[in-house]
């Protein structure tokens, strides 16, 4: 049945406001990176967006926190996805315990874990390596609620255990099962919650400004104090930038030959 | 156990705490041979053919086919097809890629030509073949268990396995494809275990019904032989109606409605008891000075359900070919007799 104008209307409504919502805020930081600097200035300029490549470590920053980020994309397929798989296969008795413990991060505010987890980086900056990258440790950690709310969601709107019984029937190892069958079937579950710990490990601050680690936020910060509408060219293009990692995420098709590992 | 036996299960135990699931289960499949397992819930139909597939352990017992002990073998090594209750395509895979899953697993792995005719031929033969590259979520439930059968019967299991596989459809559906299994049980000579609660399904499709009880055979005979003759009083009214009269046994037998009927075997020897006679073990005539009163008529389609009142007060069902019915309404007066050549009676 064809939508009577009065709902095309409002879903156009519902459209449009949303998408004011979110490109607003987006133009309104070209518009300020955009203009001249100093009063009385106008017509617009490119400046901001010019130097951001010298600005220093900048790229270095970027740099790590795209290592960080691959770092905790690969704990979240080898470890948190294939222990909550596990859970709710075949331990069932432990998915609520499982669940508090990774609802803890989500509980306890940012500024409480450093002051938990300092003495130990610190530690680790003494003794192991002063490299952010060592961050990834603790960003696994902070995305533990997202990926695994996602992961969990996903996992209920199908019969897991059906499916798993089915596949061993069918002649399929625990291992085939599991990448054959299972991760294929919660693929959007598993991929909304990498892509969440991708946004939360580029975009944290607290953490890494803290623990005096220079990530890509925290050289954001830096910069804005020194020049705001630079400060505000890089945000943008960081964003812009995300924007892009998520066009150029695998298909559909590809991300099954992907999950979908032959071993044989 | 039968030495013809290609299937044995013998003396399955399995206890979930404090419950008996399994009780020393012992059953012999023939080759090729259909055997329906019936039983109300928690009776352990399910666990036994679970341990059969190998997805449940056991306490003890011994599962062997082929004359080959299988008791601890995994799940995913013992060849064996599986139609589950709940919906179990793989939901990222096509109709035809779920035929051919287990093919590709196979130890030597199938040629992708092969599987796609082995694939093709199995979706022909559910009647499917169109609808090779629909996806789960495109297919109705009932396509869904025709396909999931496909996938079970692609790697030519040993034993096809089904859980209760018709009960999540509509009742049309239900019957088409119940007759379906059956038809394509005997094109391929499939031995088959078949689990369901559902007695119309187990009666109409198995070469053997066994009736489960509290984790241990009641009874396993033919369809006709377990509902003409049951051996227990579980039996006798688990399978079909039975009406419930008390009656004095006495030398075999026992008079009821003017005529002597000889007990079965497993009834008892003497003395009162309930005899549970089948609704169409009675014949009903109308009669003005009749034994009886007909209190309603219930259309079936072909048959019809007669209520009837008998004078000394006690209340039977009887069934009848629907166009014996049409003089029969409320307060017919009507004769009652039984035509029963045995009737199981169990002690009161």
């Amino acid at each position: 049945m064809k939508p009577t104008w009065k709902v095309q209307l409002w879903r156009r409504f519902i459209i449009a406001t949303v998408a004011l919502y979110l490109l607003l805020p987006l133009y309104s930081m070209l518009d300020f990176s955009t203009k001249p600097f100093g009063l009385g200035s106008s017509g617009r300029t490119l400046a901001s967006w010019r130097v951001i490549p010298s600005q220093p470590d900048l790229f270095l920053a970027i740099f790590r926190s795209l290592i960080t980020a691959g770092i905790v994309m690969l704990l979240i397929f080898f470890l948190i996805v294939p222990t909550v798989l596990w859970v709710h296969l075949k331990l069932p008795a432990l998915r609520r315990p499982l669940e508090l413990i990774c609802l803890i991060p989500l509980a306890i505010p940012a500024i409480v874990v450093v002051v938990g987890i300092a003495p130990l980086y610190r530690w680790i900056s003494i003794n192991l390596t002063e490299s952010p990258i060592s961050l990834s440790a603790v960003y696994s950690m902070l995305i533990l609620p997202y990926t695994y709310r996602s992961l969990s969601a996903a996992l209920d709107a199908v019969d897991i255990n059906t499916l798993a019984e089915a596949s061993k029937t069918l002649g399929a190892s625990t291992f085939r099962m599991m990448t054959g069958v299972i991760m294929p079937t919660v693929r959007s579950g598993i991929m909304n919650g990498s892509f969440i710990a991708i946004a939360l490990v580029l975009g944290e601050y607290t953490i890494s400004n803290i623990l005096n680690y220079k990530t890509f936020q925290v050289v954001v910060a830096q910069v804005g104090r020194s020049n705001g509408n630079v400060a505000v060219a890089v945000s943008l293009a960081s964003i812009l930038f995300v924007l892009f990692l998520l066009l150029i995420v695998p298909s559909k098709k590809r991300q099954r030959e992907i999950l979908d590992v032959d071993i044989d | 156990m039968s030495a013809s036996a290609y299937v044995q299960l013998a003396g399955l135990s399995k206890h979930f705490g404090e419950v008996k699931a399994l009780d020393g289960l012992t059953l012999d499949i023939a080759q090729g041979e259909l055997v329906a397992l019936l039983g109300p819930s928690g009776c352990g139909k399910t666990t036994a053919l679970r341990a059969l597939a190998g997805l449940q352990e056991l306490d003890h017992g011994q599962v062997i086919v082929d004359g080959k002990d299988i008791t601890f073998q995994r799940a995913n090594k013992r060849g064996m097809g599986m139609v589950f209750q709940a919906y179990s395509l793989f939901p990222h895979m096509n109709a035809r890629e779920n035929v051919e899953y287990g093919l590709k697993l196979r130890a030597h792995k199938t040629a992708a030509d092969t599987r796609k005719s082995r694939s093709g031929e199995l979706l022909e033969l559910v009647g499917l073949s169109t609808h090779a590259n629909h996806y789960p979520h495109q297919l109705s439930g009932g396509q869904q268990q025709r396909i999931a059968l496909a996938r079970a019967l692609a790697i030519s299991p040993k034993v096809l396995l089904l859980d209760e596989p018709l009960s999540a459809l509509d009742a049309k559906v239900r019957t088409q494809l119940r007759e379906e299994i059956r038809r394509i049980q005997i094109e391929l000579g499939t031995t088959t275990l078949f689990v369901t609660h559902d007695q119309e399904e187990a009666l109409g499709v198995a070469d053997r019904v066994g009736v489960m009880r509290n984790g241990v055979l009641d009874q396993i005979a033919t369809p006709a032989e377990l509902y003409d003759r049951p051996k227990t009083a579980f039996v006798a009214e688990f399978v079909g109606l039975t009406n419930q009269l008390k009656v004095n046994v006495s030398g075999g037998g026992f008079e009821i409605l003017g005529s002597k009927v000889k007990t079965l075997a497993g009834s008892i020897d003497s003395g009162m008891g309930t005899a549970l006679i089948r609704p169409e073990a009675f014949d009903v005539k109308a009669n003005k000075n009749g034994n009886a009163k007909i209190i309603s008529v219930g259309f079936l389609g072909a048959l019809c359900r007669l209520t009837i009142n008998l004078n000394d007060g006690a209340r039977i069902i009887a069934q009848l070919p629907s166009a014996d019915c049409t003089e029969f309404t409320f307060g017919s007066p009507v004769e009652v007799s039984l035509s029963a050549k045995g009737v199981f009676v169990k002690g009161i």
